[in-house]
């Protein structure tokens, strides 16, 4: 016999609308199907109502938690097309506040994680570390989530030295911090009870479904798209994180050790930052092409595809987010576990609906 | 900076898609542009880092060949463009109808004629 | 009015229960009401909790624009809280719909649904804007209280029983 139970849309895990059709076979999951909608605003068709300057605003509210990227990649791909050079210093200073914005991702997510199997004091101590990265976030752009320093031809804010200096200081903190709750993730029962062996997805299974980011390194596949050095990553040594298990703890190591990978980005980019002006001029612009830009977000590839015709409204942007791109290894996933697991393994590929929905 | 892609015909789709796949390529999304009395579908695929561009054009109207048989993750996009532009896909493995996104009660095929020389047409669903 | 009805009624304002309802938000504003769980402003020490289930709340948070798939369910949740209940609609898309006003799919603020006590703007709104928002609708929550006499509540327990007695879609699983 079997029974289909609908797991959300309102659901105590997860702030955000999931909403998965789930079959069961006593508690064993044997299908799932996403029902999307509920957050569906259709904000790619605003792109006929507001300019180009104004779209900045529009991309970074497609999520709020990783919106300085969609900012940068919208910019990226305005530029791109314009044929503009933005200054040095602007890609750097873009990097850094990108790099934080995957910090503080990454530790709510893991606090979701926690809180999903019940661990409440990691998930306190999760957030507590977070607001660490907030409070960057507040001193240097002035706003706490969405900060909007891009703009197109570069960014609105510069970092003084002073501000550089408080941010590496943050930086050591909160590695030390980290440093204390590693122990947690590596020999606790809880955890490990919970997510080894939970929601396998094999490597070639990852990549055929077109997972991306966390989720595709968590099965072995090495593959970043910073890696292809947009932005000021050219600058940068780093080496993608990878774990092979292919299950939901090797997901959870890999976004935590991307923590400290993004420490360390963000320590090399404070070195590195070169002087120089904050942005160009970018008076009256009519972009006509079309062109496709890629950035790692948080949860992984991010695809923009950006039309312009000729006039300050651009015909058409299209936004391909990295949740979009997991839903189908998500489905992949589910069948097979038993039911109490199902928070856990859709929490592990790290859903962010407003992004799939837009 | 142009976008390169490879223009090929509807009918071609499913042997390029299928050999791209046979060496190794990923999908990663397909893009919809509305052109007034057509519409631009652009697959995109990536391996290694490096992306590959197909393109058709079908005309409004036309059913398009779904290649969910042969990437399952096009599903959902294809089920998504079907709502937004009502482009029907042929041999789709989960049809949600054009009910993917969208209620009853909202406008039909919402991206259609999105662009500035009609403004109204954005404007209607408020 | 009796001893217990006392004692509910101030433990009610002093130690508010909320629900938390995602309509269509950036995430922006989600993620700053788990903050105010959350160690630095850390409001279970007022008493507020946070809970998943919408029979237990008093109070109703909503963040996001309303939209024509959510706009159902979150008028499914409304009608599952036990009176008296205030609203609060967070950020400027809880309160007008905000930058997404003009999107296709997007009917407007949450006041579009269901009536809505307290405003709380800002994209997203800080915090301490929304610790400050369910002070009000706690205020919200008392006047409600002594507004309503037993009678008028009795009258709508037998609405209710009726309605339920007499749904078409009753279904009695034996
Ligand atoms: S008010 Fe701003 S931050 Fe809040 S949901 Fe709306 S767009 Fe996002």
């Amino acid at each position: 016999m079997s029974t289909i139970i609908p797991f959300g849309p309102q659901h105590p895990v997860l702030p955000e609308p999931l909403h998965l059709k789930i079959t069961l076979k006593d508690e064993i999951v044997t299908d799932a199907i996403p029902m999307l909608g509920y957050v569906h605003r259709g904000l790619e068709t605003l792109v006929s109502i507001k300019d180009l300057d104004q779209m900045v605003q529009v991309v970074e509210r497609v999520c709020g938690i990783c919106s300085c990227i969609h900012a940068h990649t919208y910019c990226m791909c305005v530029e791109g097309i314009l044929g503009i050079e933005i200054p040095k210093r602007a890609e750097f200073l873009r990097i850094i506040w990108s790099e934080l914005h995957r910090m503080h991702s990454h530790l709510l997510w893991l606090g979701l994680l926690a809180d999903a199997f019940g661990m409440e004091s990691l998930f306190m101590h999760c957030w507590r570390i977070r607001e660490r990265v907030m409070d960057v976030m507040e001193a240097t752009a002035g706003n706490r989530v969405i900060i909007s320093i891009n703009k197109v031809g570069g960014v609105r804010r510069d970092l003084s030295p002073d501000q550089l200096r408080w941010i590496a200081q943050v930086l050591d903190e909160l590695e030390r911090e980290l440093d204390a709750i590693k122990p947690v993730l590596t020999n606790d029962y809880t955890v490990k009870k919970r997510t080894v062996g939970v929601g396998v997805l094999t490597k070639e299974q990852a990549y055929e479904l077109g997972a991306v980011g966390p989720t595709l390194r968590g099965s072995g596949v090495a593959q970043d798209v910073r890696m292809t050095g947009y932005g000021a990553y050219k600058f940068i040594d780093f080496e993608p994180v990878v774990e092979k298990d292919g299950d939901s703890y090797a997901r959870t190591m890999v976004r935590f050790r991307e923590l400290y990978q993004a420490i360390d980005i963000v320590r090399q980019l404070i070195r590195k930052l070169p002087d120089g002006e904050l942005s160009v001029k970018v008076k009256a612009a009519k972009p006509e092409g079309e062109i496709v830009c890629r950035s790692e977000q948080p949860r992984g590839e991010l695809l923009y595809y950006v039309k312009g015709n000729g006039s300050k409204f651009l015909e058409r942007v299209r936004i391909r987010t990295p949740t979009f791109a997991n839903v189908p290894p998500l489905l992949a996933m589910l069948p097979g576990i038993e039911m109490a697991d199902v928070p856990v393994v859709a929490l592990s590929i790290d859903p962010c609906i407003s992004c799939t929905e837009r | 900076m142009a976008l390169e892609t490879k223009n090929i015909a509807k009918t071609q789709l499913q042997a390029e898609v299928a050999s791209l796949k046979a060496v190794g390529y990923r999908f990663v999304t397909l893009s919809c542009v509305d052109l007034g009395d057509s519409f631009d579908l652009i697959y995109h695929f990536d391996r290694e880092l490096q992306m590959t561009h197909l393109r058709i054009t079908v005309l409004k109207g036309d059913t398009v060949p779904s290649i969910s048989n042969i990437y399952f993750a096009a599903l959902c996009i294809e089920n998504e463009i079907k709502d937004f532009f009502g482009i029907s896909f042929d041999g789709l493995i989960l049809d949600f109808g054009g009910h993917f996104y969208l209620e009853e009660e909202v406008k039909r095929y919402p991206f259609c004629k999105v662009s500035v020389k009609e403004p109204q047409a954005a404007k209607e669903g408020n | 009015m009796g001893f217990f009805t006392k004692l509910l009624e101030t433990s009610r304002v002093k130690s508010p229960w909320i629900v938390h309802f995602d309509c269509g938000s950036c995430n922006g504003c989600d993620i700053e009401i788990l903050a105010c769980l959350t160690p630095i402003y850390d409001v279970e020490r007022f008493g507020i909790l946070n809970i998943g289930n919408p029979k237990h709340a008093d109070i109703l948070i909503v963040s996001g624009t309303v939209n024509h798939r959510n706009a159902k369910v979150l008028r499914n949740v409304y009608d599952q809280m036990p009176e008296p209940r205030a609203v609060i609609a967070i950020g400027a898309c809880g309160t007008s719909g905000g930058i997404f006003r003009e999107a296709y799919n997007v009917v407007g603020g949450v006041d579009k649904v269901i009536p809505v006590d307290v405003y709380v703007p800002g994209c997203p709104a800080k915090p301490e804007a929304i610790i400050d928002g369910v002070v009000l609708a706690l205020g919200k929550l008392k006047e409600q209280r002594t507004a309503k006499d037993t009678d008028s509540l009795a009258a709508e327990l037998h609405q209710a029983r009726e309605f339920y007695a007499n749904r078409a879609d009753r279904q009695v699983v034996e």
